[in-house]
């Protein structure tokens, strides 16, 4: 079975509940696609580490070949290509590596080149397996990289566990695509929700069941439970705002090795998850 | 000589554009012919390289020179590579700049901005 953990925003808490629900599920995969910042590794830290460079195809232009008829250009949908006193310019941050240039060229003068833009480790952390996908600084589009990490996931896995970038972008729907069921950690604030509404407007078009789990709840805010209530969307847990858990956070402990009442928390909403995805 | 410039409307008293990739239209004014034509920017709606596409409109059109409130570094380039000049315009409407440019008021632009898109 396989969870992705989401957040309309950053800081919510993706990381701190994958990292710990892959640990409380022990035999289990926890993929970083948060490939712009992964920092699920810097808890888990993985040890026997293997890496694999990820590229990205980029055309090349054979110049005595091209004939300058401008199909190319044309059509490129993300309008990657120009073409300027007769020589064909290609934007690298804007392509989108579909090759589609290559086959509409009549005359063969396009071929495709390898450009590398990130890695994607694995590791493993006691019976834990840890995939984290990295993006090199500077490059726009972290989905080759995250599409590498989850086809590392085995067919016949425990649970994988996809802590996803924050937002509801390309990314995010890369992330969520292989995913069987979604576990949208949300914040207890008015600004939380807003974010919450939009990554649950997202799976439900992704057509995702999923739940809450509601982090930093320092109490109870009426509009979010209201929100899930009417909607039929299981909160799952309230994760405390808790002083020891931000103690734990810095100093990069697993917080269902260190704190009780989170083991507890942890293996009950692991419980509730596999309920809802074999309902 | 022809200069273009983005414009909200298809009138020569129109509005610069504040942008360049996403301007619904282009003024073209020949400087010889004094004659003005607009064309539609097919790059408008344009998921995204807006600028690269507009810039390749304007190369098309045979403009050798820009006028406008703002460019993108991938415009900038196709711009660079076809020795298209590109100027900051400091007036409101279309025909208020080319007087400007006609009298040497305009400076070449220094700045290009990254894209707005949120490309992921």
């Amino acid at each position: 079975m396989k969870v992705a953990v989401l957040s309309g925003k950053g800081g919510t808490g993706k990381t701190f509940v994958s990292v710990n629900l892959a640990v409380t599920a022990k035999e289990s995969i926890y993929i970083d696609c948060d490939v712009e910042e992964p920092n699920g590794r810097l808890f888990l830290k993985p040890k026997n580490i293997k890496k694999e460079e990820v590229f990205t195809l980029l055309p090349q232009f054979l110049g005595e070949k091209c004939i300058g008829c401008r199909k190319c250009v044309d059509f490129c949908r993300f309008n990657a290509l120009g073409f300027i006193k007769n020589i064909p310019l290609v934007f690298s941050e804007v392509c989108h590596s579909c090759g589609g240039c290559a086959i509409v060229c009549p005359s063969g003068a396009i071929s495709e080149t390898k450009r590398p833009i990130g890695v994607v480790e694995d590791g493993f952390y006691k019976s834990v397996r840890v995939i984290t996908g990295e993006l090199n600084v500077g490059e726009t589009s972290g989905v080759p990289v995250i599409r590498t990490a989850l086809d590392r996931t085995p067919i016949n896995e425990n649970i994988t566990v996809i802590d996803c970038p924050p937002g509801s972008a390309c990314t995010v729907m890369e992330s969520v695509e292989i995913a069987d069921y979604c576990v949208l950690v949300a914040e207890a604030t008015a600004f939380g929700l807003h974010n919450f509404q939009m990554v649950y407007e997202l799976v439900s078009l992704l057509q995702k069941p999923c739940g809450v789990v509601i982090n930093k709840a320092d109490g109870s805010y009426s509009h979010l439970e209201s929100f899930c209530k009417e909607r039929n969307i299981p909160v799952f847990c309230r994760i405390p705002y808790k002083e020891n858990l931000a103690q734990i956070g810095a100093k990069a402990g697993i917080a269902v090795e260190e704190d009780g009442e989170m083991k507890e928390q942890f293996s009950e909403l692991l419980g509730k998850i596999k309920r809802e995805v074999e309902k | 000589m022809k200069i273009a410039i983005p414009v909200n409307d298809m009138r020569e008293e129109a509005e610069v554009c504040v942008s360049f990739g996403r301007a619904p239209y282009f003024l073209i004014y020949d400087t010889n012919s004094k004659e003005v034509v607009f064309s539609r920017n097919k790059a408008a709606e344009a998921q995204g390289g807006a600028g690269i596409k507009s810039a390749q409109a304007i190369v098309d059109e045979k403009a050798k020179v820009l006028l406008t409130v703002r460019c993108g570094q991938n415009a900038a380039e196709v711009f660079n590579a076809a020795e298209v000049k590109v100027y900051k315009t400091t007036k409101v409407t279309a025909k208020e700049n080319i007087e400007a440019f006609e009298k040497g008021e305009l400076a070449l632009m220094t700045q290009f901005h990254a894209g707005f898109h949120g490309k992921a």
